[in-house]
């Protein structure tokens, strides 16, 4: 009879005594790399660090009114439409009216740091993964696991890393937000009509010429819906990425939470929202332009 | 005697063979053994594109490559620029095996020396017409002003005139491929490559290219190896005719000599279908009328539809478009001054023809006709109507 059971337990439950222990050798890992890559981590840290500051700088340079004149002109250039112009610049004008100007700007620059690294690597990454089928192979799949992976799970490894603050919180974004222009850069270049691309072959273009004077730009479109994904990706980290120590329009999310101020809460993310809607838009207007060149 | 003649040669194809495929030694035993093209995929996987295929070039002459869709033509002309290394076989240009060319060669090669025009044209749509056209000089590292100046008369020479700084998108078939065909003339090359440049164009349209074609032909005096699988093009067009069947040449002849003597029954099928050939019959070249009124429309209006087309007769129809003859200019003042009836101005009594009337037989009508033939349906419905320009035009 007990024999039985044993088979029942082992047909039905998974069985207890095969188990991988998978857990220790990553902490391993990671303790390895904090002893031993001390110096890199600290490279990193200290580039980024002047980056976040001179970011930082140049968006505290802008005056209020400047860059909400230079929304309604961009919005007005691009769609032509002077009540969505006077729309946007009204609701950037409401964030600083609710108090959250200052925190909108380290927001802006924690976002902006990381879609210029995100597409510091993320097109060159790109433009090789459309050519290499071998790069591809490799890169693909490393696209997939930072798609899918809960950014939590390596939010712990990167304070572990690069300790509190807007750093990691640069990396993580970068980390969650730069697979989309990798892929759209790639997918956009193999799309282009072959035969467009052969015509540049045959008038004797060289690899880099056909790709520099045919295949990006015929891919633009598709490449700038890949800088706008990413753009919107990098905005929707910025609560995530306060609890690791980022400074910004998140961390009042995170005040409203603990505090349970909903008012707090809302208002940052009202902000939030308007940020993302205003540069979604924008990047918006860039595509269209590209497809539809001037008549 | 002999020299004279081979230095006319500028493109010499010898034994050219390409496969498609991975099992290659397998496939190309086969071949030797004789077996088809259908076998060697069955049982090999590869596909046989083009079998043993040799032929020359005259310089300065439209060489015509015609056959069925898959027939190989593509890849012949594909191996001739490189696009596609041949499996085995020589090609020469002037002289030179193309296939021992440097890298460095192969671009000069391939930027001086031969252009191509394509079926889809290839045009970059991130680029207006002017850019495209010095696509190639540019790839070429030409000053921008130099290459400008040089795209600019290919323009003119190709009829764009105007639409230099338009984009691609804003051009018709027609206008596109004039495009591609200043793009490739703009290389100065030596020869032509045009894989099917009008397949994709209406008939009428065609027609001008293929007229255009041989204007600039004779005037630049370029090698054209033209790929068409439409056997009137092939006549009109080439010098030469080679006519290709599963990846091999059947027969290469003048377009005489082929009509005259078809090597087999397959070349007979394709010449006879020259005359039953779509292109041949009215409906092809047939337009819409461009000024059109009613019998219940007074000299008036018949007046002002003239004035706005800028033509000097209307066609004059009954209810359901029922053909009833022409109303000319002269006739509807004299209506409208009040020394003719209305309904006793039209000319009546016009000769018409149908859709599916051959050309041919309306060039004795056409040569008499002082209007616009009208081109009626079998019941007596106005369908278009033709001119005698366009009559003559189709005979080019
Ligand atoms: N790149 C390729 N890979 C595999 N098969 C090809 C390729 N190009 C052409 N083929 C095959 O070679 C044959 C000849 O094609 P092609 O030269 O394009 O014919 P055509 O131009 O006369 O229509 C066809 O059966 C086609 O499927
Ligand atoms: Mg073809």
């Amino acid at each position: 009879m007990g024999g039985v059971s044993v088979l029942e337990d082992w047909l039905f439950k998974f069985p207890e005594n095969i188990y991988i222990n998978i857990k220790e050798p990553i902490d391993g890992a990671i303790d390895y790399m904090l002893r031993n890559w001390e110096p890199f981590f600290d490279v990193i840290t200290k580039v980024l660090r002047s980056m976040l500051s001179g970011i930082g700088t140049f968006v505290e340079l802008i005056p209020w009114w400047l860059l909400i004149s230079l929304v309604f002109i961009a919005t007005y250039a691009m769609s032509r439409k002077i009540l969505r112009a006077i729309l946007y610049s009204v609701l950037l004008f409401f964030i600083g009216a609710i108090g959250l100007w200052d925190l909108m700007n380290q927001t802006l620059t924690v976002v902006i740091s990381s879609v210029i690294i995100s597409l510091v690597f993320g097109l060159p990454i790109g433009i090789l993964i459309s050519s290499s089928k071998r790069a591809n192979a490799v890169v693909r799949p490393i696209l997939d696991t930072m798609q899918t992976m809960p950014s939590f799970v390596y939010l712990i490894p990167a304070v572990m890393l690069l300790g509190l603050g807007n750093v990691p919180a640069v990396i993580a974004t970068t980390i969650y937000a730069i697979p989309p222009v990798i892929r759209l850069t790639s997918h956009g270049i193999q799309q282009v009509d072959v035969e467009v691309v052969e015509a540049a072959k045959s008038f004797g273009a060289t690899k880099a010429q056909a790709l520099f004077k045919v295949q990006i730009p015929q891919a633009m479109p598709t490449i700038m819906t890949g800088v706008n994904q990413t753009i919107m990706m990098a905005i929707s980290m910025v609560v995530t990425c306060s609890m690791i120590g980022a400074t910004g329009l998140g961390t009042e999310v995170l005040i409203g939470i603990n505090r349970l101020e909903s008012g707090t809460g809302f208002a940052a993310g009202i902000a939030i929202v308007i940020v993302a809607i205003i540069m979604d838009r924008l990047t918006q207007g860039i595509i269209r332009e590209e497809s539809a060149p001037n008549e | 005697m002999n020299e004279v003649k081979n230095n006319n040669i500028i493109l010499r194809v010898e034994n050219l063979t390409k496969l498609f495929g991975t099992k290659k030694t397998l496939a190309r035993e086969m071949l030797k053994k004789g077996h088809d093209k259908e076998e060697i995929l069955k049982h090999t996987g590869v596909t046989v594109a083009v079998n043993n295929v040799s032929f020359e070039v005259e310089r300065g002459k439209v060489f015509v490559l015609i056959g069925l869709s898959g027939s190989g033509k593509s890849t012949v002309v594909r191996c001739i620029n490189m696009l596609q290394p041949p499996t085995s076989g020589k090609i020469y240009f002037e002289g030179q095996d193309v296939e021992s060319f440097s890298k460095s060669e192969l671009l000069d090669y391939r930027r001086n020396k031969v252009s191509m025009v394509f079926q889809s044209f290839g045009l970059m749509s991130h680029r207006n017409v002017l850019n495209n056209v010095a696509f190639g000089l540019e790839i070429r590292g030409v000053k921008k002003s130099e290459r400008e100046e040089r795209a600019m008369e290919m323009i003119s020479m190709v009829g764009l005139k105007g639409w230099e700084y338009s984009d691609i998108s804003s051009l018709s078939g027609g206008m596109r491929q004039r495009v591609g065909i200043a793009r490739a003339l703009a290389n100065n090359p030596d020869i032509l490559l045009m894989d099917e440049p009008f397949s994709a164009l209406d008939p009428l349209v065609r027609q001008d290219m293929q007229f255009e074609l041989l204007s600039i032909q004779e005037k630049l005096n370029k090698t054209v190896i033209f790929i068409t699988h439409d056997i009137n093009e092939a006549f009109k067009l080439g010098d030469t005719v080679a006519i290709m069947r599963d990846g091999k040449i059947i027969q290469i002849d003048t377009p005489e000599g082929m009509s005259s003597n078809p090597a087999d029954d397959y070349v007979r099928n394709f010449i006879n279908s020259a005359d039953k050939a779509q292109i041949y019959c009215v409906r092809s070249i047939m337009q819409t009328p461009t000024c059109l009124v009613r019998t219940r429309d007074g000299a008036n209006h018949a007046l002002k539809q003239m004035k706005i087309n800028g033509v000097s007769s209307a066609f004059v129809v009954a209810e359901k478009m029922q053909f009833v003859g022409i109303l000319t200019l002269e006739n509807a003042l004299k209506v409208r001054a009040g020394e003719l009836a209305y309904q006793n101005a039209f000319i009546r009594d016009l000769p018409t023809t149908t859709p599916e009337t051959h050309i041919a037989d309306l060039i004795p009508i056409a040569a008499e006709a002082s209007f616009p033939i009208a081109v009626v349906d079998e019941n007596n419905q106005l369908s278009g109507i033709v001119t005698k320009a366009s009559v003559l035009a189709s005979l080019i």
